[in-house]
């Protein structure tokens, strides 16, 4: 088992035959993805890595059922892209662009809740099942199958994380990375609500930073329904207030959205927040010796 | 991007929001001859991106327009926390019955847009928050509706605006939305929105900040960006695509990821030293990036070591090394480097910097341990100067 990605996925690439959307499909399909379909208006016909492209989504939906898209469009277009997988009936959109404005996000957000549909992203590494489906541009080798859900809102700083754990062999049940941006489809509370119901996920690891305030209603969430021991590590901590740190959601606005507000409240909720990446390992393995 | 506060102003009146008469000055002969066009008494306002300019004496109000260019000398030139003022806002003092809060953000939580309004204007917001926080009204937004006339009566009912003033404040609220989402704003605050003795509303300040995400459709607006108050290294990183933000202490860094980068700094402060900087390379960095933000990185005089932390995934560690060796060669690094370099090509990497005669080690913990050693190896005054910083 798995959360969002597994076995059964059939994943819609949309951007496909652009620099990096033909280049992570040939990793996916590496990886043993099931990619069916790709996406890319006034390409459609040709294949990428023999995967067929369309011209609309609506055509590679009636071609190829697929379940899940994975969006590698340039920020200009992608809310409309994410809007184009939306509309026809994709219940997954994962969103690696960086860049998008944030009042398009905001309409993705919304769309998605009408039509029932959920976002991951945008901005982010997207989702691996370790042995079973990777949706996302993370380095595969790094993973493990295992126990360990990870959920984060960092790219790099994920995969230090979870190569933390294999070396330390805690493979992942999957890891989710939910993006850096202001506004995000899917938050920590939506993905620990997911990996509480899954039975082979024994631990959660988060991994948070400065800016809003996702962490705080994680561990409030925590406290109240997560039956399941949680580590944690929050970035930021040396971060000046009113600076965006790189993510364009990571910034301390006024004296809101610190690291060290973060660290108290996920500790009050009972979450082991280690000090350093590597100590997540560290903690893990206390746990599950 | 922050805008100043006269190009904020600006946009506010193309929506239809009244705003007192008046134009941005950089001379004091310039600020009379506009305080003579106002006549009467104006209000002169240091127009620079940090807050605090009322209590640094950056606002002084005159009588006259011999008084504006002797405010506007004395503001022009100052100092406000560390930030040289060029211009001042000349404009026309208005009579204030009472001062109110409109205000706009993007509320993060809830995934939309919200107005705030408060009968508690003139002074921040965060402050009404915390002391009185049933004195804020807050409403949403539907990303597919704006906001709607109902809407902009409930705030006005509910911080008790008199009813003659219903209409324009609904039409201002309104303005004030269009001139929100027509800009990609994410923030735009008006405070004080002032009730004048006439019985009508005035922006008398403006604040907005736009989404750097979508200035690529807005050249207008993009082209509104005042560089001058900005460090000329983080300057330079954003021309390079490169995200650079300045701090005081000692061991620079070069990452790659901004959530790595953050948490290496934290590292860093973990083995008792400071950062000089946060540094994100971004993903698939190649070698010339890298030589350019080693570049950026030894240009700033307080950085003692430099720590290059690479977890190879999209970025090869061989890209990154070759970028290393090719700053040694072009620039010549005079401070101690410490390399971390682990996955994607890991060993070519390795190889490619002992060549250059550099170790990489594998442990980011162990990195930041071997730096601020070396930090603490140098002269004294080093530490000394860490302590200030």
């Amino acid at each position: 088992m798995s959360i969002l990605v597994n076995a059964d996925t059939r994943l819609l690439v949309q951007g496909i035959t652009g620099r990096e959307g033909a280049f992570h499909t040939a990793q996916m399909l590496a990886y043993g993805t099931k990619v069916v379909a790709g996406v890319t208006p006034g390409r459609g016909g040709e294949q990428v890595h023999g995967v067929p492209v369309y011209n609309t989504v609506k055509e590679a939906v009636a071609a190829q059922q697929p379940n899940a898209s994975i969006i590698y469009v340039p920020a200009a277009a992608a809310a409309d892209a994410a809007m184009e997988a939306i509309d026809a009936g994709i219940p997954l959109v994962v969103c690696i662009t960086e860049g998008i404005p944030t009042l398009d996000a905001i309409r993705v957000y919304h769309r998605c809740r009408e039509r029932g549909a959920r976002l991951i992203g945008p901005n982010c590494p997207g989702i691996i099942s370790p042995g079973q489906a990777k949706v996302g541009i993370m380095p595969a080798h790094i993973h493990r199958p295992g126990n360990v859900g990870v959920v984060s809102r960092s790219g790099t700083l994920t995969y230090e994380v979870v190569s933390a754990l294999t070396n330390r062999g805690f493979g992942q049940s999957t890891s989710v990375g939910i993006g850096g941006d202001p506004v995000i489809g899917t938050s920590f509370v939506d993905v620990l609500a997911l990996f509480e119901a899954d039975p082979d996920t024994k631990i959660i690891v988060l991994i948070g930073e400065i800016g809003g305030s996702d962490e705080e209603q994680a561990a409030t969430y925590i406290s109240q329904h997560v039956s399941k021991p949680v580590v944690g590590f929050v970035a930021g901590l040396t971060a000046p207030p009113g600076r965006r740190m790189g993510h364009a959601g990571a910034i301390i606005t006024g004296s809101s959205g610190t690291a060290i507000e973060k660290i108290a409240a996920l500790e009050a909720a009972g979450v082991k927040v280690a000090r350093s990446p590597e100590e997540v390992a560290d903690l893990v393995a206390q746990i599950d010796p | 991007m922050n805008l100043h506060e006269y190009q904020a102003r600006a946009i506010l009146e193309s929506y239809g929001v009244p705003v007192p008469q008046g134009r941005v000055a950089s001379t004091p002969q310039e600020a009379q001859t506009i305080a003579a066009g106002l006549g009467g008494p104006v209000v002169v306002k240091a127009q620079v991106l940090v807050g605090g300019r009322g209590k640094a004496g950056g606002v002084r109000i005159a009588p006259d327009a011999n008084a504006a260019a002797e405010a506007a000398e004395r503001i022009l030139g100052m100092r406000i926390k560390g930030i040289q003022v060029r211009r001042v806002l000349v404009g026309r003092a208005a009579d204030i019955l009472k001062e109110l809060y409109l205000g706009l953000v993007i509320d993060r939580s809830r995934r939309q847009a919200a107005v705030m309004a408060s009968s508690q204007g003139g002074v921040e917001i965060e402050e009404i928050a915390r002391t009185m926080p049933e004195k804020i009204v807050r409403v949403g937004i539907d990303p597919f509706l704006g906001l709607l006339g109902y809407q902009a009566r409930e705030l006005a009912f509910g911080i008790g605006l008199e009813p003659y003033l219903l209409r324009e404040f609904v039409a201002l609220a309104s303005g004030l939305w269009r001139a929100f989402s027509e800009t990609d704003a994410s923030l735009l605050e008006v405070n004080p929105l002032a009730i004048t003795p006439d019985h009508h509303l005035l922006a008398l300040d403006a604040k907005m900040v736009l989404d750097d995400n979508a200035l690529f459709r807005h050249p207008d607006l993009a082209s509104l960006r005042d560089t001058s108050e900005e460090d000329p290294r983080e300057h330079e990183a954003r021309e390079l695509g490169l995200s650079y933000v300045r701090l005081n202490g000692s061991i620079g860094c070069i990452v790659n990821g901004a959530g790595l980068a953050m948490a290496t700094m934290d590292v860093i402060k973990l083995e008792k030293a400071e950062p000089a900087n946060f540094l994100d390379i971004g993903g698939g960095a190649q070698a010339d990036r890298v030589a350019a933000a080693l570049r950026i990185v030894l240009s700033d005089p307080g950085v003692r070591v430099v720590l290059i932390n690479i977890f190879g995934g999209i970025t090869r560690c061989d890209e990154v090394a070759r970028g290393i060796v090719a700053a040694l060669q072009q620039t010549g690094v005079s401070v101690p480097l410490v390399v971390r370099l682990v996955g994607t090509n890991e060993e070519e990497g390795r190889r490619i910097l002992a060549e250059a005669g550099l170790v990489a080690v594998s442990s980011m913990r162990e990195a930041a341990r071997q730096a601020v050693s070396l930090l603490q190896s140098q002269a004294p005054s080093a530490a000394a100067e860490e302590k200030e910083g």
